[in-house]
C-alpha cells in the first residue's frame, strides 16, 4: 500500500472521529482523533495496516493534558503520530493494554508521571517511581513542585 | 494469577530483597525480578524497574537543546551514542534540515563502531554466564581494540560528546584513519575464530537452542525491536526501513533469523558484527570532504520524532520545542523499554538455570540478570544471582560430559 493511499484509506475510515490532519513531512502525519476512538483507531493501525507501535508521549499543556501514540508503517516509512487531548482536570482514556502487550508499560508510565487514568488496564501498578512517591503528585505535569522537604538536591548535578 | 496473589507476593518481595538493597556496589543498573517456580521449572515471573529512575525527561525540560545532547549521552554507558543521535535528528525535524554528507558519515562511523563494542560486550557476557570464560576473556579483548579506535576518533572511550544539532562536534583527522583501519582489520580473524567456536559448537546448540523463544506472533505483539526480533524472523530495522546517516551509500545485509530462541539471538548478533564492520569499513575509506556543523541558531516552535537502530534495537525520541531554547517536552523510549517485557512470553515454563541466559538474551543491561531472587510458592528464597549462575554454569559442564562421553 503506498502512503497517499493508506492515508485516504484511513481518513475515509475514520472521517467522524479526525479533528485534525497535519501532513508535516514525506514521512511523519499527526492525526488530532477525539479520545473515544483512540482504541478503535489504535487497533486497526497495529492489527490491520501491520503498523509497529513506537511509544506514546504525553505532555502537560494545560488546561489540557495531551497524548500522542507513534506508530511507524514500516514498508512506506511513515510515522503516524495519534494526538488526543484529555481534560487536565480528569485525565481518562480507555486502555489499549487489553489487547495489545506493547502498551502496558508506557501507559503505567504515563499514568504515574502524568496523573492520566487508563479504564481497563490489566496491571496498573507504579512502573518507575518509589513506593513513598505521594499520591496525586505528577513529576511531569507544568506545577509540579518539590514534595520531599528533607533532601537536598543541590548536589551532583 | 489474580491481584490478591500479586499483591501479597509484593509484600514477601519487599521483605526478602531490601536487606540485599537494589543498589549493590557492582550493580550498574538494578532490576528485580521475582521467579515463581514450582521445583526446576519457572511458573510466574515479575519484574520491579525503577530503582534507578533519575528523572532525565523533567531534567532535559530544564537544559537549553545544545546541552540536553550531554544529558542524553549519560542515560547509557554502553550505547552513549543511540541518544544523542536520535535526539539530535528529532531537533533537526523540528526545524526540519539535513545534515552535511560529512556529518551522516561521522555519525554512522561513531554509531557503528559503538554497534560493534556493545555487540562483543553481550557476546562475552553471555560466555560468562554459560561458563565459557574463553569467550568472555576473547570477546573482551577485542572489543578493547574497538574502543581504542574510538578514542582515536573521539577522545573518548565511551560518551563521545560527537554530537550535536545540526552536525558533529568533531572531525576525524584524516591521519588516523590509517591506523583505525589497522586495528579494525585486526579484530577480524579472531571474531571469525569465535563465530565458528559459538556457531559450530555443538555443547552450545544443546544449551541454547529451544531455549527462550520468543515467537514471530509474540515479537510483534510486544513490539519487540532489534536482535530480539530480527531473532524471531521479524525483518525490521531502522537502518533500512528508515534510512539516515550513510547507511544507504554502501551494501550491507539485514541478519534475520527464525527460531526465536537465544541461540538465535547469539548468532544474529554475531554475524551483525561483520556487517558493522563493513559498513565501518567504507565509511572510514570514503569519508566525503564538507562541512562538519551547519551552525543551528534559533529551534522554531514545533515538535519532532528522530528514531534510530541503536545496538540493542530502535532508539526513539520526542521533542517538542515551545520557540525558547529549552525543549516543552522530551520523550526518550530506549529500546530495552519494548524489549524487557517479552519476558513474559519467553522466561514462563522454562527450567530457573535457564532463566540467567534468557533474560541476558535480550541485551539489558547486563548487571540486572543478577538482580534475580528465587523463591518457591511459599516465599521462601532459594538462590541469588550467583547461585544462578553457577546453576546456569553447571548445566553447560553436565551437557557437556554427556557429549564427551558419546
Amino acid at each position: 500500500m503506498i502512503r497517499e493511499e493508506l492515508l485516504l484509506d484511513f481518513t475515509s475510515r475514520f472521517h467522524a472521529d479526525i479533528l485534525d490532519l497535519e501532513d508535516k513531512s514525506h514521512t511523519r502525519v499527526y492525526v488530532t482523533i477525539t479520545p473515544e476512538s483512540i482504541v478503535r483507531i489504535g487497533t486497526y493501525l497495529f492489527r490491520n495496516i501491520g503498523a509497529r507501535f513506537n511509544i506514546a508521549s504525553a505532555t502537560d499543556l494545560p488546561p489540557k493534558i495531551e497524548i500522542l501514540y507513534h506508530f511507524i508503517v514500516e514498508d512506506i516509512n511513515l510515522l503516524i503520530s495519534l494526538r488526543v487531548f484529555l481534560d487536565r482536570d480528569k485525565p481518562e482514556i480507555e486502555s489499549l493494554a487489553k489487547d495489545i502487550e506493547a502498551f502496558n508499560w508506557i501507559e503505567r508510565e504515563m499514568s504515574e508521571l502524568l496523573g492520566i487514568t487508563f479504564t481497563g488496564h490489566p496491571d496498573p501498578r507504579k512502573l518507575l517511581l518509589a513506593d513513598n512517591w505521594p499520591e496525586g503528585v505528577y513529576p511531569l505535569r507544568q506545577d509540579y513542585e518539590e514534595w520531599d522537604r528533607t533532601i537536598d538536591r543541590t548536589r551532583g548535578v | 494469577m489474580g491481584q490478591n496473589n500479586r499483591q501479597d507476593k509484593g509484600g514477601i518481595m519487599g521483605k526478602t530483597i531490601i536487606p540485599i538493597g537494589p543498589y549493590h556496589p557492582l550493580q550498574e543498573e538494578p532490576e528485580f525480578f521475582t521467579l515463581t517456580v514450582e521445583g526446576e521449572t519457572v511458573v510466574d515471573i515479575d519484574v520491579r524497574i525503577g530503582y534507578n529512575h533519575r528523572g532525565i525527561e523533567k531534567l532535559s525540560e530544564m537544559k537549553t537543546f545544545e546541552n540536553c545532547t550531554f544529558v542524553v549521552e549519560r542515560i547509557c554507558g554502553i550505547c552513549s551514542t543511540s541518544h544523542p543521535y536520535a535526539y539530535t535528528r528529532a531537533v533537526e525535524d523540528i526545524i526540519p534540515m539535513e545534515v552535511s554528507m560529512r556529518s551522516k558519515y561521522i555519525r554512522t562511523i561513531i554509531a557503528e563502531g559503538e554497534r560493534l563494542h556493545s555487540h562483543l560486550l553481550w557476546l562475552g557476557l553471555a560466555g560468562h554466564f554459560l561458563g565459557y570464560n574463553t569467550v568472555y576473556m576473547w570477546a573482551w579483548k577485542l572489543r578493547e581494540e574497538i574502543l581504542d579506535v574510538m578514542e582515536i576518533l573521539s577522545g573518548n572511550r565511551n560518551n563521545y560528546a560527537m554530537f550535536k544539532p545540526g552536525g558533529v562536534r568533531r572531525d576525524i583527522n584524516a591521519e588516523d584513519i590509517p591506523i583505525c583501519l589497522k586495528k579494525i582489520d585486526s579484530i577480524v580473524p579472531t571474531l571469525v575464530m569465535l563465530k565458528k567456536a559459538v556457531i559450530d559448537d555443538p555443547v552450545l546448540h544443546a544449551r541454547l537452542k529451544g531455549v527462550g523463544v520468543l515467537s514471530y506472533q509474540d515479537s510483534i505483539n510486544f513490539s519487540a525491536l532489534g536482535p530480539t526480533s530480527r531473532a524471531s524472523g521479524v525483518a525490521r530495522d531502522v537502518r533500512k526501513d528508515s534510512p539516515y546517516g550513510a547507511y544507504q551509500e554502501m551494501e550491507w545485509d539485514m541478519i534475520v533469523t527464525k527460531n526465536g530462541d537465544v541461540f538465535d539471538k547469539a548468532v544474529v548478533r554475531i554475524l551483525e558484527m561483520f556487517e558493522t564492520i563493513k559498513i565501518l569499513k567504507y565509511c572510514l575509506n570514503n569519508l566525503p570532504d564538507g562541512e562538519i556543523d551547519a551552525k543551528i541558531k534559533d529551534i522554531p516552535p514545533g515538535e519532532g520524532i528522530g528514531h534510530i537502530e541503536a545496538p540493542r534495537g530502535e532508539t526513539f525520541h520526542y521533542v517538542k520545542s515551545d520557540g525558547t531554547n529549552r525543549p516543552l517536552r522530551h520523550k526518550v523510549r530506549a529500546p530495552t523499554f519494548m524489549n524487557f517485557p517479552t519476558y513474559k512470553a519467553t522466561v514462563k515454563g522454562q527450567t530457573i538455570s535457564d532463566a540467567t541466559i534468557i533474560l541476558a538474551a535480550i541485551d539489558p543491561c547486563y548487571c540486572c540478570t543478577e538482580r534475580i531472587a528465587v523463591k518457591d510458592v511459599k516465599g521462601r528464597m532459594l538462590y541469588d544471582g550467583q547461585d544462578l549462575i553457577r546453576l546456569s554454569r553447571e548445566k553447560t559442564e553436565k551437557i557437556k560430559q554427556r557429549m564427551g562421553g558419546k
